[in-house]
């Protein structure tokens, strides 16, 4: 009952509290819409976080991805040892990556004065919400190995068994505590994002790549000529 | 031909008399709202000197601005790509200790100390942390040349000159300074827009006023550093950019912006420009020795008729096309060549002119007497107290015969007023220097009327607005927000959770 509650009806709370709160926030306050970079208060510190923060946890979300969308790929690139290796040692240094980058996030808006006077309550959820999925996610990577080989056979079942309604809560249920932990922590996270500064996510700027550089805005529509 | 209007503006800097006026009425207006304390949209600068932030001219610190590459510009913040990699981390943002920890006093305490054997005092507090600071900056820290030796010393500009040079210029008696006020320059070719990856910095089309969205922005903050003049802002409370928005909201009601009103040297001109839009980047690729005198060719004469007819299909009406007419800064750019943009260099068209100020050898003491400079009420151009390197090192792209040729027309002129009211001078050789400087007596009367004794109404020219047209923008259907107060917002600008 309870697996049920927490792998069934939790991500499903939580994926309808992200659209609605995110729709929410975006139609009636676009303004809080923003990455709040604190850069112009501490420069240093925020290299050595938030460079190794950003590109590690898009890497290592682009992985998770690559196991649900592609998990008959995944499982042939797993075919020959030493590519499996490579596979599972570059996730781990890129679990540790993150890791490093998160705690020097932490001890800043910690410890600098600057930082701190612009510090949400959000923003420490945020982070320690981020801390537990990096080290519950590190530690499954070592004490739990080959991940990119049991997540094929159970997460992913798991994750698209949800997409189409068709629930096999067993394949996570019957996982280790501390995956298990990291997957609800992943749940709640989807569900406190409309509410935090992650919304900048979303607003990733590719556009930038192809729109011309001048931004000239008219009044009224005008009659190209 | 893609006819524009912009609203442009001059400064007169031989008026100037670094009063802070302006800034202090920008501020009032403006910035003195949580995030903002640091930011002066309109700040005064002593030249030589480092500025504010400091060091702002030094693009290779800041990478603000345009670059020629091969054939083509690009933002010198670099190539598409390779700017989106900086996202989450920009390598030449300049941070608030390159402006200054924003402070207040705890005045309070005066009121509220224990009775005590000495007066209490109002510690500064800073405006950031709330917490007891030590202040080592502020926003014209080196005003009137203080503390010269390290800001005056460091001011980029004086690159171009040698050591002798330099050693002459900082002989305590002869020290020289002017002032230099800044607002944003409102370009054609804006460097701030260019590198805003949410594209959320926008040029108005029909006066040409650059504005942040605050509903588009995402506080990348590329725009902070790809301003060349440092004249975008980064609201740490908000996590938002802001600039001067040239007092639109005055501006739209018939008055000139607050650093203008307020303006005690009377020193600033605002007034309507026709600009060809088509011509934008190919002005602005022009090598550099030639980039002013390609920036007044870019600006179009409001009495051709062509143009008349040009700007016409593209919506503007014979009010505006009247303002352009009457425009002092058309006369101070154009017709009289006076008015010079700073730092052209940066490729980003400046839109604000500044009239560079005369500072000639007046006198000069020998063995204790006095004496005239060649016996002459003035010296002569060339022998200008700041050399003319590093004039043109500010305002002409560093040709140095455009600023010669300012400099000796706004002393021709002076030398035709001197010779005609004070008669100080032989008519004669007033009238050579008129010649000399390609100057007529018409045009020398005009230029002193409108440096000296101009009205407001000759000083700014601005167009009605038509509110009418921007109202529609902002909210589609009159009718939909009838029944609420202001224009539909419904969230105060607070800081994102």
């Amino acid at each position: 009952m309870i697996d049920l509650v927490l792998f069934a009806i939790l991500p499903y709370v939580a994926l309808a509290i992200a659209i609605v709160g995110l729709l929410w926030r975006y139609r009636t306050n676009q303004f809080s819409y923003s990455s709040v970079s604190s850069q112009f208060l501490e420069n240093r510190q925020l290299f050595w976080g938030s460079v190794p923060w950003h590109y590690g946890i898009i890497l290592i979300l682009l992985g998770h991805l690559t196991g649900i969308l592609f998990p008959a790929s995944v499982m042939a690139f797993n075919g020959v040892p030493l590519r499996l290796y490579i596979l599972e040692g570059t996730g781990l240094a890129l679990g540790l990556l993150v890791l490093v980058g998160l705690v020097l996030l932490l001890l800043r808006r910690g410890t600098n004065p600057r930082v701190r006077a612009v510090t949400s309550s959000m923003d420490l959820v945020l982070l320690l919400l981020l801390l537990l999925s990096i080290v519950t996610g590190v530690g499954t990577a070592i004490f739990y190995r080959w991940g990119s080989g049991w997540y094929v056979q159970t997460a992913t079942p798991y994750l698209r068994s949800l997409v189409t309604f068709s629930l096999k809560v067993d394949y996570l249920a019957s996982l280790p505590l501390l995956v298990k932990v990291h997957a609800l922590n992943a749940f709640v996270i989807l569900a406190v994002f409309p509410f935090t500064r992650l919304v900048h996510m979303l607003s990733v700027p590719l556009a930038y790549l192809w729109r011309p550089y001048q931004v000239v805005i008219w009044r009224r529509p005008r009659v190209q000529q | 031909m893609d006819v524009r209007a912009q609203l442009a503006t001059t400064f007169h800097l031989d008026k100037c008399i670094g009063c802070h006026t302006c800034s202090l009425a920008c501020n009032n207006l403006w910035t003195s709202r949580p995030g903002t304390e640091y930011m002066w949209w309109n700040n005064v600068e002593t030249k030589p000197g480092t500025g504010y932030p400091t060091l702002w001219e030094d693009q290779t610190k800041y990478r603000g601005g345009w670059e020629l590459k091969g054939n083509s510009l690009r933002p010198r913040f670099g190539g598409r790509l390779g700017m989106l990699s900086n996202l989450f981390f920009n390598p030449y943002l300049p941070t608030m200790d390159d402006y200054y920890e924003p402070w207040t006093y705890q005045y309070g305490h005066l009121f509220t100390a224990p009775q005590g054997p000495d007066q209490p005092t109002a510690k500064p507090v800073s405006q950031v942390t709330g917490k007891y600071i030590d202040i080592e900056a502020g926003p014209n820290w080196d005003d009137d040349l203080g503390g010269s030796s390290v800001y005056a010393r460091n001011d980029i500009n004086l690159a171009q000159l040698t050591e002798a040079e330099q050693q002459a210029l900082f002989r305590l008696e002869q020290m020289v300074f002017f002032y230099i006020p800044r607002i944003c320059n409102h370009c054609l070719n804006p460097g701030c827009v260019s590198v805003c990856p949410s594209g959320a910095i926008y040029k108005r089309a029909e006066d040409g006023i650059v504005l942040v969205s605050q509903e588009k922005c995402r506080g990348w903050r590329f725009c902070v550093s790809g301003c060349p003049y440092k004249k975008t802002y980064y609201n740490w409370q908000t996590g938002k950019s802001e600039k001067c928005i040239l007092c639109y909201p005055r501006m739209e009601t018939g008055q000139a912006p607050a650093c203008f009103h307020s303006c005690v040297g009377r020193i600033r001109y605002a007034g309507v420009l026709l600009y060809d839009a088509a011509r934008i980047e190919e002005i602005a690729m022009t090598p550099q020795s030639e980039l002013v005198a390609a920036q007044r060719r870019i600006i179009l004469n409001p009495a051709d008729p062509a143009v008349i007819a040009a700007a016409r299909k593209n919506g503007l009406d014979d009010e505006w096309l009247g303002a352009a007419r009457n425009s002092p800064i058309y006369k101070f750019v154009k017709e009289w060549e006076l008015a010079l943009p700073l730092h052209a260099e940066f490729r980003t068209l400046p839109m604000l002119f500044y009239i560079p100020p005369l500072l000639p050898v007046a006198a000069s003491t020998k063995n204790g007497n006095y004496n005239l400079a060649d016996g002459e009420f003035f010296g002569n151009i060339e022998n200008s107290r700041i050399p003319i390197k590093y004039m043109a090192s500010l305002f002409s792209a560093g040709n140095e015969e455009i600023i010669k040729s300012v400099l000796r027309k706004l002393w021709a002129v002076r030398s035709y007023q001197q010779a005609s009211r004070v008669g100080n001078i032989d008519q004669s050789r007033a009238a050579a220097q008129l010649t000399e400087a390609g100057c007529t007596a018409e045009d020398a009367e005009q230029i002193s009327r409108l440096t000296a004794l101009p009205r407001v109404s000759d000083r700014y020219v601005l167009p009605p607005y038509h509110r009418e047209e921007a109202i529609e923008q902002l909210t589609g259907d009159t009718q939909q927000h009838k029944y609420q107060v202001g224009f539909g917002y419904s969230a105060p600008p607070r800081r994102g959770p």
